[in-house]
């Protein structure tokens, strides 16, 4: 079959995929946004919510083997949603304690910050796979997943619908939050200017709990679809962190619309491209993509500006 | 590029044409055009947000300008067009600077901070340095002795081995004269050198900036302190909201209706009416 | 320096009435709600200390180092109440402030994790079962009476270091003369080397191979990427990666059956050393060109990517490079001139020596370096970027040139490797490449002979557990060290003086201590 006949049918997959990496991307966005730092750990927060509520989900299924259907299956997904989010989130708020916070106390250099956070990635990696095992670790089907419905011929399924929904539900609920709340403003005040803020009774530490909070929500949220749809293993986050990270550049690094639309759209060119080139170097193209937007518009689709955003 | 266009370009160093620099909906020059004669010492002076500094970025390469052009002579060679030139190429023409927030390198001992600028045209690279060839050695040799040079032409000959973050403020602000000069610069641009300094620093500084002046390097200076910039200046140059409102000799910008306005709206304050030193107080309230 | 400066930014207003750009260390920054910190800086303690707010002033002279401080160990008001000569009124209901409790909850989470990161292996079936038998363990009662010893000992810091400093007073003032006098630390070098020569003599031959192919190799990996992250403040993430360039290009020169893909003729070793070179630094220009006109903080993630796909198609490549197996039979060194015939072979300690030979060349020709006008510009790079442009310093090459000058580091210890033994492409994994910035910090970034301890030291501790805990359980403890370092002591465990009065002055808002930018800005509280 020709790249035509199968276009339709790449672009659901490129779309799922690319709404679960906007996600993520949104927590490095968020987090640039108010500290101009790239948060090298936030694959981790992803790993470790998709864990969680993989962890969750599997132990509420029946024990038979059976598909659950109807409303069981809702709420095993919401549950998984919830218990991925709050996984990630308590490990964003960890994270920010231990290998961020101390550093800021007493303003460290830049690059502390990403070697700290490195070392807290390599730490919390394989202390997963030491207490987790280093296999893959399979979530059994939570719902049937047959095709909803066609679209041009290809097939939707159950879980591209899940997923794509709970996904863009969350960037719409996220710009909602950034644009439209007395919290938002005070993140978009951090992002354009801290120390303005503070003067204008900001209080900047709390914005900044928040923010890693709310990305390691969605990073947590995220893994658990990821799971839901892949599997999850300790070293399940590098590569969908750099593609986010991939995805938050491409669309301006620090703002929240670009992050969704750059996820999008790097779901969908590696998708094509994993078709028309040897899928095993899918992975490059994401970062050959990152390259070029680096060397061609470094400021990304949308420009810079988390404040400009919303 | 139109180096030599005119016919009395001849003894000029610095020409800027037109210049228009823009930051979103604010304009910060507005077509501003200047002009400095070789071995001059040129004021340029203006109230605060006036675009002083926005200048100097222009002429050093910091920012570029949306539109306008800067032609620079350097003591010997062709004159080349700044605009577009990196900052560290326009220093290597001959353009230097200082900042107006002292920017040292901090954990940098007094003579290595000047050493950076002194090495500047220096040649030999990373294999000759491994290697300790001998032209390394004598260009490292001669970089310390011109460093060690103009620290005692700055009166700093006694701090040469204390790190630039411990030198008191003044001494701090003649260090960076000094690394500026290590550059070998035809054109020396001082942003402000008299901020913070008491009549004392400032009487020297004077004394230093017309020395530097007399060993052939054309000073272009931003200067708040009036009674500075009159004793000093061959000419002076006045800025206001982005545009050049007047340019002539000391006496002449004092007695001129449009700068005497320009400052008014804060002098007038003071209930000073004397120019000199209206301009003076007017500016040093609007500094604080 | 602060941001208002950057040009670029739209600054209408001059931003810098005030002479001094220092932003001070906060004053009354929240004293709360930070257990973690152990160590305060010590301009908090006298927070209203801002250097140059009066123009007149100037910058502060350097901060105190932490050692220095004892009265700002710890959080608890208490702390603050200690004499200097630690003959203050001290009371036991001190120890019951929330501050000092909550140092003590963290440091017995901290004890729990230990326990838990010592503890058996789990599996996912049963997720949280090992981390449950690691704490019901009664070894728990070792960590907790170590998290309670260690609060006990901050709690008490102040007084202990005084006994301490009397105690140690009449052995530390000759040794401190001793040292102080011209020529101590050539001695010192001279008996460093000396142990160097000895140690293999004296270990297994097990201890010999790690000392060769493990701190060696690592030592020169880690002097490289000294120059990225020290020399010119740059994190460079796939640093490994050039190390694999350096492999794979001897795979290809001296072996028709190493790999599949070759060269038409064999080379000797020796001569691929240059070749590696050259190609690892071409390497390094042609990803960092583009790289290092944006943000430094992009080049960590470039790298990070590029390092991901030479490990990907190192190892799918398999036509090429013969995929997950590796490369076997590439060539021992051998040296075959003027009658002269040696080989390097099985035995691991002519290659240590060698390795010695070289990292000692290396560290004396990056000495030089240092200290010639290219280290004083990447040093003027590092403390103010803006300002060393401004002064003529071509910054962009400069970091380049660091950056290929590591890289090309990089590909010769890959030779190195490649000719001492069978590899494949797990040698060059992320993990690697993250070890080789942890020994960098661990060591001390911008110190040479640091970073060779951190090799030593790291790589030692990685021979020491190696039996005792699973292979990839050790980069718990890697990522641990790092973070930890990072929390309190940046400058590394042999420092380079420069390097830490640059973090120190940064700190305290003078100047800047990496290539990176102004220092997260949302940050101080």
């Amino acid at each position: 079959m020709g790249f035509l006949d199968q276009f339709w049918q790449l672009t659901i997959d490129g779309l799922m995929v690319g709404s679960l990496y906007a996600v993520i991307a949104l927590g490095y966005t968020l987090v640039y946004g108010v500290l101009q730092l790239i948060n090298f750990a936030h694959s981790e927060v992803f790993m470790l919510g998709s864990f969680g509520g993989l962890f969750v989900a599997r132990a509420l299924l029946p024990g038979d083997g059976s598909v659950p259907g109807g409303l069981e299956s809702v709420g095993l997904v919401a549950i998984g949603l919830g218990a991925g989010a709050i996984c990630g989130g308590l490990a964003a708020l960890t994270l920010e304690r231990v290998a961020y916070r101390p550093l800021r106390r007493r303003s460290a250099p830049r690059l502390a910050y990403l070697i700290s956070a490195i070392g807290a990635s390599l730490f919390a990696v394989n202390l997963a796979g030491k207490e987790f095992g280093r296999q893959n670790v399979d979530l059994p089907d939570l719902f049937h997943n047959g095709t909803v419905f066609k679209l041009f011929g290809a097939d939707v399924s159950t879980q591209s619908l899940v997923i794509f929904a709970v996904a863009i539900a969350m960037l719409v609920g996220l710009d909602r939050l950034v644009a439209g709340t007395r919290l938002g403003q005070g993140i978009r005040a951090v992002a354009q200017d801290a120390d303005t803020a503070v003067l204008m009774g900001v209080d900047v530490e709390r914005i900044i709990i928040v923010t890693f909070i709310v990305g390691g929500l969605l990073a947590g949220a995220g893994g658990f679809l990821y799971a839901m749809t892949f599997n999850a293993s300790y070293s399940m986050g590098f590569v969908p962190g750099v593609k986010a990270f991939t995805a938050a550049v491409l669309g301006g690094i620090g703002n929240v619309r670009g992050a969704m639309l750059g996820g999008l759209l790097l779901g969908l060119v590696e998708s094509y491209g994993g078709y028309l080139f040897q899928a095993s170097y899918k992975d490059v193209i994401a970062f050959l993509v990152l390259v070029a937007i680096l060397m061609i518009r470094p400021s990304g689709l949308l420009g810079e500006r988390l404040g400009r955003a919303a | 590029m139109s180096p030599g266009a005119g016919d009395d370009t001849g003894d000029l160093v610095v020409e800027a044409r037109d210049l228009q620099l823009r930051f979103g909906g604010v304009t910060s020059l507005d077509g501003v055009s200047l002009r400095q004669r070789r071995g001059e010492i040129l004021a340029v002076i203006g109230p605060n947000g006036a675009g002083k500094t926005s200048l100097f970025n222009c002429l050093t390469g910091a920012y570029r300008p949306q539109h306008g052009s800067v032609t620079f002579w350097p003591s010997s060679g062709r004159p080349a067009e700044l605009v577009g030139r990196r900052p560290h190429a326009i220093t290597r023409l001959g353009v230097a600077r200082t900042f107006q927030n002292i920017r040292l390198f901090p954990a940098l001992s007094a003579l290595e901070n000047v050493q950076i600028g002194t090495e500047v045209r220096q040649r030999y690279g990373a294999v000759s340095a491994i290697l300790g060839l001998p032209h390394a050695r004598r260009a490292e040799r001669d970089g310390v002795r011109r460093a060690g040079e103009l620290l005692d032409l700055v009166g700093l000959g006694h701090r040469t081995h204390e790190l630039a973050a411990s030198l008191p403020y003044g001494e701090q602000r003649r260090l960076e004269i000094a690394r500026a000069l290590g550059t070998g610069p035809g054109l020396l641009l001082l942003d402000e050198p008299a901020a913070g300094t008491n009549p004392a620093e400032k009487r020297d500084l004077a004394a230093l900036i017309t020395r530097i002046s007399g060993t052939g390097v054309s000073v272009l200076l931003i200067e708040h302190d009036m009674t500075l910039v009159m004793s000093l200046a061959t000419s002076v140059t006045v800025l206001n909201f982005g545009r050049v409102i007047a340019h002539g000799t000391p006496g002449e910008v004092q007695r001129n209706p449009a700068v005497i306005e320009a400052y008014l709206g804060v002098a007038d304050t003071t209930g000073d009416a004397a120019p000199a030193g209206g301009v003076d107080a007017g500016t040093r309230k609007e500094l604080r | 320096m602060s941001a208002p400066n950057v040009p670029g930014q739209p600054s209408p207003a001059n931003p810098g009435d005030q002479p001094d750009p220092v932003r001070g260390v906060p004053a009354g920054a929240a004293p709360d709600a930070d257990t973690m910190a152990l160590r305060r800086p010590p301009a908090q303690s006298g927070a209203a200390r801002p250097a140059g707010a009066n123009p007149t002033d100037g910058p502060a002279p350097p901060p105190r180092s932490p050692a220095g401080d004892s009265a700002a160990v710890g959080r608890g008001a208490p702390a603050g109440g200690v004499a200097p000569g630690g003959r203050s009124p001290w009371h036991p209901a001190m120890l019951f402030t929330p501050a000092r409790l909550r140092q003590l909850g963290a440091l017995v989470l901290v004890g729990l994790l230990a326990a838990v990161v010592t503890g058996p292996t789990g599996n996912s079936d049963e997720p949280l079962q090992a981390a449950w038998d690691s704490i019901a363990d009664p070894r728990i009662v070792l960590f907790l009476i170590l998290a309670v010893a260690l609060w006990v000992v901050l709690v008490l810091w102040a007084e202990l270091r005084g006994v301490l400093t009397r105690l140690t007073a009449p052995v530390r003032a000759p040794v401190g003369a001793a040292y102080g006098r011209r020529g101590a630390p050539i001695v010192l070098n001279v008996v460093l080397l000396a142990i160097a020569i000895i140690a293999p003599q004296v270990v297994s031959t097990a201890a010999q191979q790690s000392m060769v192919t493990d701190i060696g190799i690592y030592a020169l990996l880690a002097l490289g990427l000294n120059v990225v992250v020290g020399y010119a403040g740059l994190l460079d993430l796939g640093y490994i990666a050039f190390f694999a360039i350096g492999a794979y290009t001897t795979a290809y020169f001296t072996s028709q059956s190493a790999m599949p893909w070759h060269a038409p003729f064999t080379l000797n070793p020796f001569f691929v050393f240059p070749i590696a070179l050259v190609l690892a630094a071409l390497a390094g220009v042609i990803l960092g060109a583009p790289t290092l006109r944006l943000r430094g903080d992009y080049l960590a993630i470039v790298t990070l990517g590029f390092g991901e796909i030479i490990h990907l198609v190192a190892n799918n490549a398999d036509g090429i490079t013969n995929g997950a197996r590796g490369a076997f039979g590439v060539p021992h060194l051998s040296v075959h001139l003027l009658g002269l015939d040696y080989t390097w072979g099985i035995d691991p300690k002519p290659y240590y020596y060698l390795l010695l030979a070289i990292v000692v060349l290396v560290m004396i020709a990056f000495g030089r370096l240092e200290r010639s006008r290219i280290g004083r510009a990447w040093a003027a790079i590092r403390e103010d970027e803006v300002a060393a442009e401004a002064t003529g310093v071509a910054t962009l090459r400069l970091k380049l040139l660091a950056f290929a000058i590591g890289a090309s580091v990089s590909g010769f210890a890959g030779v190195m490797f490649a000719s001492k033994q069978f590899f494949n492409p797990q040698s060059f994994s992320l993990q690697a490449s993250f070890f080789v910035v942890a020994v960098v910090i661990f060591g001390g970034m911008g110190s040479r002979l640091g970073v060779v301890v951190g090799a030593v030291v790291l790589q030692g501790l990685a021979f020491y557990l190696r039996d005792k805990v699973e292979p990839a359980d050790r980069y718990i403890y890697f990522g641990a060290v790092i973070v930890i370092m990072m929390i309190f002591r940046p400058q590394g465990l042999v420092p380079s003086r420069r390097r830490r009065r640059e973090i120190e002055l940064s700190e305290a808002g003078i100047g800047s201590a990496d290539s990176l930018g102004s220092a997260p800005a949302g940050g101080r509280p």
